[in-house]
């Protein structure tokens, strides 16, 4: 899932100032799960918001919705008579749905109300943390199921580094040496022999140094196709 | 003339019974505290909390049993929890933490929920409106 926290209200404040009547848009999935975006947050960051600008005696209306899946333009598209009645819209989803409102309705600015921090899984209550960095080229299977790219503070394919120390990385004592968590685990698995073969330089073209990544499937598509 | 907050406690049902015995003793408390009765205090809401505030409050409380003494075992815990976090939310909106207050007690303690009605009252008198 994707994890994200909201915005600073300062920030968000600045974004809106402008306007006498916001729709905030919150979205049922992954960032109601990280509790930054769903239904509960988008109420909160409305009256926030409200007692911010009474005590300013200034007054924005705000329409509050919440939509199923903000990535999706069929779900975005079921906003279109509450974007016609508004001047600016105040997107509670992923980076992802924020360019999907802008995508359907290009005519009215949105502004993002959360900082998109990474893909996920919850750790514990409240708690999230980072698993995966989408780099194109997945070697859970080299490594026992635990990702070096996105939690190995220096990204090393064939760790550990000499910064190992119990188990915790030299960037930060509260965190776990990834390698070490790969090592634990093919141990468990009875496949540290799996340690012995070298992980070749990555080709870093899968990731998203190049621009954004497409995946394509001809057999679902419905226009464009051949 | 004097400024007269709105004040607003959030109580779980255990510790009203200290403000039923306050008003049965004749222990007077302040009539500007409007009472919202919780069935514990774990279950104020960040929203509840804010709503209070948009709907004219000048002040806000929440009232949980003793620490350790939660009927529900941690729901005084949480609430606290929630306090502190809505507290943040105020001091980034530029409002006063000390608007919102959280105190625990037991039900039998009728007097100090009077002291807390009025300590509360004084605060938030001192103040002044929240706009």
């Amino acid at each position: 899932m994707i994890i994200a926290e909201r915005k600073p209200i300062k920030e968000i404040e600045k974004m809106i100032m402008p306007y006498k009547k916001v729709l905030i848009v919150g979205c049922n999935t992954c960032v109601t799960i990280c509790m930054a975006g769903g239904e509960k947050e988008v109420d909160i960051l409305a009256s926030s918001l409200n007692l911010l600008f009474k005590s300013k005696h200034k007054e924005i209306e705000f329409i509050k919705r919440v939509v199923e899946r903000q990535c999706e333009k069929e779900f975005v598209e079921e906003l279109k008579e509450d974007i016609a009645s508004v001047e600016a819209v105040l997107s509670l989803g992923c980076g992802v749905g924020v360019q999907k409102i802008v995508e359907v309705f290009p005519h009215i600015p949105v502004y993002p109300g959360l900082n998109t921090k990474s893909i996920g899984a919850p750790e514990e209550e409240g708690v999230w943390k980072e698993k995966c960095v989408a780099c194109g080229d997945c070697i859970l299977d080299k490594t026992g199921g635990i990702c070096p790219i996105a939690r190995c503070s220096k990204k090393l394919l064939n760790g550990p580094c000499g910064g190992s120390q119990d188990g915790k990385c030299e960037i930060d004592k509260n965190l776990d040496c990834a390698w070490q968590l790969i090592y634990d685990r093919l141990k468990l698995l009875g496949k540290l022999d799996q340690l012995e073969e070298i992980i070749p330089v990555r080709d870093w073209s899968k990731a998203n140094d190049g621009g954004p990544r497409e995946v394509i499937r001809e057999d679902v598509r419905l226009k464009n196709g051949k | 003339m004097e400024f007269e907050p709105e004040i607003v406690i959030f109580c779980c049902q255990y510790c009203t019974e200290a403000a039923d015995t306050a008003g049965a003793s004749h222990l007077g408390y302040p009539a500007n505290i409007k009472l919202m009765e919780l069935p514990c205090s774990g279950k104020i809401s960040i929203i509840y909390l804010l709503k209070a505030f948009e709907e004219g409050a000048d002040g806000v409380c929440v009232i949980g049993c003793e620490e350790g003494a939660c009927h529900f075992l941690r729901g005084n815990l949480r609430a606290k929890k929630v306090v502190e976090y809505t507290q943040k939310i105020l001091e980034e909106i530029g409002i006063n933490k000390e608007r919102l207050k959280m105190f625990n007690l037991s039900s039998l303690e009728s007097q100090k929920f009077v002291q807390i009605s009025k300590e509360i009252t004084e605060k938030i008198r001192e103040l002044g409106p929240i706009f």
